[in-house]
């Protein structure tokens, strides 16, 4: 249990990294890669956020006058995980719309078929 | 609390092994957005307000939004 | 033979990353700079929320980056979709009239919701990414709801041009007033207000506005054709 309490946010940020890294290899439907792409973009920002964790520390916000600044969590790792989430949102934008004009030119969305395929 | 953590984190994994064996693609983009919404509440408990509410409007309601959309303009069924 | 390789990568890199993370220890302070951006924070930029001042004001920079980033998703997205001319919108049905009533009694509260979030970004949780994205929400439910409604393309070009002119704007007067690109130049006030904090309001209403209009212009894109 010791084990566990200490190391479970750890456990969960590198599931998710492993599944989103086994879809993006093994699986063969172009949207089913988009979606490993975006459980492994959740993944690390999971990991990112539990470094910064400080064991019964509190949210950086000073929200009435007067409160302890002693035990108060990490705010860069925050911010930056921020930016990560918006750009992370772009990508799979983008690489949706691109999926969108391969369905129009190939007709399949199936890698193997369209890596076979000539002009 | 360790137990209610560990039980997020546990059904976490699960939605994302579902996510990567599901046919129908609708099913794996809604079980992509179950992963992201207990993220969010993971990002809560530590500590972490700001990226929670950016992680649950963003990863959980537009993500899953655009895919849907897009899904309907290209196949449904994974081949 | 393509799966035997695919598995072999995988044990690699799961013993690769779970060696490293047995040595990280959960919950102990690692940083120092975090330490000095909470105790001098209320009183070098005078926003209560430590976050927001990250973002803003001590790695505004990073921020201008990721904007850009943003801004040129959306563009990509509008010019890969559209090569072809546009084709003409079917025919849909039109809603039910409970859900064309019950849409169009949900969207301006969705709208005020989402000022709120990204006009009070200094004071609580939240800011311009939040806002900016719940009111992409709203007209997400427009879009779903009332089926025949478009936003006006003049609009959404206006409001997502003018939010990123006024970031560089306020950065370049910060140069010509402070020393430095992106500098604090307007006065700070008393911490827990909502007139504080200098330029860190504006900034990010200027940022809300951008991020709506755009996440909304990417879900028009998307949904063009069907």
């Amino acid at each position: 249990m010791g084990f566990l309490n200490s190391y479970i946010y750890y456990i969960g940020a590198f599931g998710l990294i492993l599944i989103g890294l086994y879809i993006i290899l093994v699986k063969r439907n172009l949207i089913k890669v988009i979606v490993g792409l975006g459980i492994l973009d959740t993944g690390v920002n999971l990991f990112l956020i539990s470094v910064g964790y400080i064991t019964k520390g509190t949210a950086p916000i000073f929200s009435r006058t007067g409160i302890d600044s002693e035990d108060m969590v990490d705010p860069v790792p925050q911010a930056l995980v921020l930016t990560a989430i918006v750009i992370g949102v772009a990508v799979l934008a983008l690489a949706l719309s691109l999926a969108i004009r391969l369905y129009q030119h190939y007709g399949t969305l199936n890698l193997r078929k369209i890596r076979e395929q000539k002009w | 609390m360790i137990l209610v953590v560990s039980f997020l984190v546990f059904l976490m994994l699960v939605g994302a092994v579902a996510a990567s064996i599901f046919r129908d693609l609708i099913s794996a983009v809604i079980a992509a957005a179950l992963v992201s919404l207990i993220a969010s509440i993971l990002f809560y408990f530590l500590q972490a307000p700001d990226v929670a509410m950016a992680e649950a409007s963003i990863g959980a309601a537009l993500t899953a939004a655009i895919f849907i959309i897009a899904i309907r303009r290209t196949k449904r069924y994974e081949e | 033979m393509r799966r035997i390789v695919s598995i072999l990568l995988l044990i690699i890199v799961a013993v690769g990353i779970s060696l490293s993370l047995a040595k990280i220890p959960f919950g102990t302070p690692k940083t120092k700079v975090g330490r000095h951006y909470i105790d001098e924070g209320v009183k070098e930029t005078g926003s209560a929320n430590i976050v927001t001042s990250v973002v803003v004001s001590y790695r505004g920079f990073d921020t201008l980056g990721e904007v850009t980033v943003l801004f040129i998703a959306a563009i990509g997205l509008g010019a890969v979709l559209t090569a072809n001319g546009r084709e003409k919108m079917r025919k849909t049905e039109p809603a039910s009239l409970v859900l064309y009533t019950g849409c169009r009694l949900l969207f301006p509260l969705i709208l005020i919701f989402g000022t709120y979030i990204f006009i009070h970004g200094h004071l609580t949780p939240g800011g311009g990414f939040q806002g900016g994205a719940i009111i992409a929400s709203g007209f997400l439910l427009i879009y779903l709801g009332c089926r025949e409604r478009r936003i006006s393309r003049i609009a959404s070009n206006l409001a997502e041009s003018l939010g990123g002119l006024l970031f560089v704007v306020i950065g370049l007067l910060g140069l010509a007033f402070g020393s430095y690109f992106l500098s604090n130049f307007l006065p700070k006030g008393t911490a827990n207000t909502l007139f504080s904090a200098g330029i860190i309001p504006i900034i990010y209403i200027a940022i809300g506005f951008k991020v709506g209009s755009e996440l909304a212009g990417i879900i028009d894109n998307l949904i063009e054709e069907s």
